[in-house]
């Protein structure tokens, strides 16, 4: 008799790295996105059983494919007019043999590559390709996923459920794009992929554990498309940009759960196996030709990672990585950032020059430019204009540690000036 | 295959005030666009320039009032009924459709059971 506890740490094993693996598989079969979701959790549900009479297989995600197409199989067979439900258009493949068992079949990578492409298809909503990208690729519930974003679960099943419609109505096709295509719609899978990452990495609020594995999600998510498309080098730019980041994680809250900025950061509790490994990869996606936005951004981020002090950090050099990412990505946030470089390398004047020349509009609604400019004022002395600033980026903020973080900056401010504290 | 519709929709001033060297630009790209239509492997069913917004009549139930439906900055100036295999096709076929003063929306046909 099998330990059953054994058997259901394999199961949530399985689960955690094969589920796109088994589920892409069965799309062919299922003939459409939900059926393929069906069947998938029915076979890990049938395998709970199964194992502990037969034990654990020798390949569990070969064992899985196998139960999920058959049932998908049984389920058209049992109702004809199936097929013609949120039918999926799956491109001819030539030599594709729909029957052949996984472990021989040679292109289960292109399988996982045409699902995760049409869950980020552009034709979708930005909120839909990830809600998408979370329950096909990688397997969270719905449940899940609408407390990782803060909605209401059937919110968060609506949005699934219409999305699936559009890929069926609209005829949105199962394929991996085609080379002229590439580059757009790679960017539309990483930009996901990164905004997973961001959502699991900003300031502890909700659920905590979530969001942590929401990181974790992320990271190999980013890793399984290099994998995949190992000669994509935005891909490895993404995965280096996450590793950089993430290793900067326990250091940047404090132990009251206040945020601290990257200039107080005790770096010598930065992740430095992470650091390394964001390193090499940005070497390697940095070679062969020019950069994207991710690799730019990673470049940037490695940078920031090997210096020993926010003051020993290459400035000029980051400045020039931001000039040419604003090239990539001629996105106002980029100009900001940049500024807040120019600041360091330059004095807080010409950071503020830089923030001033940014068309303001482009920003409405953006706390960040309002607590930049509030932060160089104050460093300028000039006070009673940071106080301001400090007042409108608390008008914008939507995070209660940033926020705590802005008001103790606003009364700093007030103090040193001598008016009475008062909020924005 | 299936049919999408493409709905042109562009600031009508553009056409209304300016010269016949803007109605021509138009042309000669409408032109150049039916023929590009094919190499993307799709095809043009039908397809028609419609008359300015001041032209249209608008029925609410009984209701009959001069105007278009909605009342838009960029209006709805034209259409293409295209054939296309997939959405892919169709968005690639929809992108070379002129619209230099708006743009188009690209909208499935229902498929009625016959």
């Amino acid at each position: 008799m099998i330990d059953p506890a054994s058997i259901r740490a394999a199961l949530a094993d399985t689960h955690r790295r094969e589920w796109a693996t088994v589920l892409s598989a069965t799309v062919r079969v299922a003939g459409s996105l939900d059926l393929a979701e069906e069947c998938t959790q029915d076979a890990f549900v049938s395998a709970l059983e199964a194992w502990e009479r037969t034990g654990i297989p020798r390949n569990p995600a070969a064992w899985l494919t196998t139960a999920a197409k058959r049932k998908a199989i049984d389920a058209h067979r049992r109702d004809r007019t199936l097929r013609s439900k949120l039918p999926l258009l799956i491109e001819p493949d030539g030599g594709t043999d729909v029957a052949a068992e996984p472990s021989q079949h040679p292109v289960i990578g292109d399988d996982r590559l045409r699902l995760v492409f049409t869950c980020c298809h552009p034709a979708l909503s930005r909120e839909a390709q990830v809600a998408l990208t979370l329950r096909l690729v990688c397997g969270l519930t719905t449940p899940e996923i609408a407390r990782a974003f803060l909605v209401a679960e059937a919110t968060m099943a609506a949005r699934v459920t219409r999305a699936k419609k559009k890929i069926a109505a609209a005829r949105i096709p199962y394929r991996v794009p085609a080379a002229h295509e590439l580059p757009e719609r790679l960017d539309a899978v990483l930009t996901v992929v990164h905004l997973v990452f961001t959502t699991g990495h900003t300031a502890p609020y909700g659920d905590a554990l979530i969001r942590g594995d929401l990181v974790g999600r992320a990271i190999e998510l980013g890793r399984l498309l290099v994998a995949l498309m190992p000669d994509e080098r935005e891909a490895r730019g993404l995965v280096a940009l996450m590793l950089l980041t993430d290793a900067r994680r326990a250091s940047r809250t404090d132990e009251h759960g206040q945020l601290v900025l990257l200039e107080d950061q005790d770096r010598s509790r930065w992740d430095l196996a992470a650091i390394a490994e964001g390193h090499r990869l940005v070497l390697e996606a940095l070679r062969g030709g020019r950069p994207g936005r991710f690799v730019l951004q990673a470049a940037i981020a490695a940078l920031h990672a090997e210096a020993s002090s926010h003051a020993a950090t290459d400035w000029r050099q980051i400045v020039s990585l931001y000039d040419l990412l604003y090239q990539a990505w001629p996105s106002p946030v980029v100009l900001l950032n940049r500024a807040v470089a120019v600041a360091m390398s330059d004095g807080p004047a010409a950071g503020l020059a830089a923030v001033d020349e940014i068309d303001a509009a482009t920003l409405a609604g953006y706390h960040y430019l309002p607590a930049t400019r509030a932060d160089l004022l104050r460093r300028l002395g000039r006070l009673t204009e940071a106080a301001t600033a400090y007042r409108a980026a608390l008008s914008m903020v939507d995070n209660e540690t940033e926020r705590a973080f802005l008001r103790r900056r606003l009364a700093a401010v007030q103090f040193a000036v001598g008016l009475p504290p008062s909020d924005g | 295959m299936a049919q999408y519709l493409i709905l042109i929709y562009e600031d009508q001033n553009a056409y209304v005030e300016n010269s016949p060297e803007v109605w021509q630009q138009a042309m000669k790209a409408h032109a150049q666009f039916a023929e590009q239509v094919g190499e993307k492997g799709g095809s043009i069913v039908g397809g028609n320039a419609l008359q300015a917004t001041t032209t249209a009549t608008t029925i609410r139930g009984d209701v009959v009032t001069d105007g278009p439906f909605v009342e838009t900055k960029e209006a709805l100036g034209g259409y293409y009924l295209i054939e296309a295999a997939n959405l892919d096709q169709a968005l690639d076929i929809a992108k070379l459709c002129p619209a230099p003063y708006g743009g188009v929306e690209v909208r499935p046909v229902l498929d009625t059971p016959s």
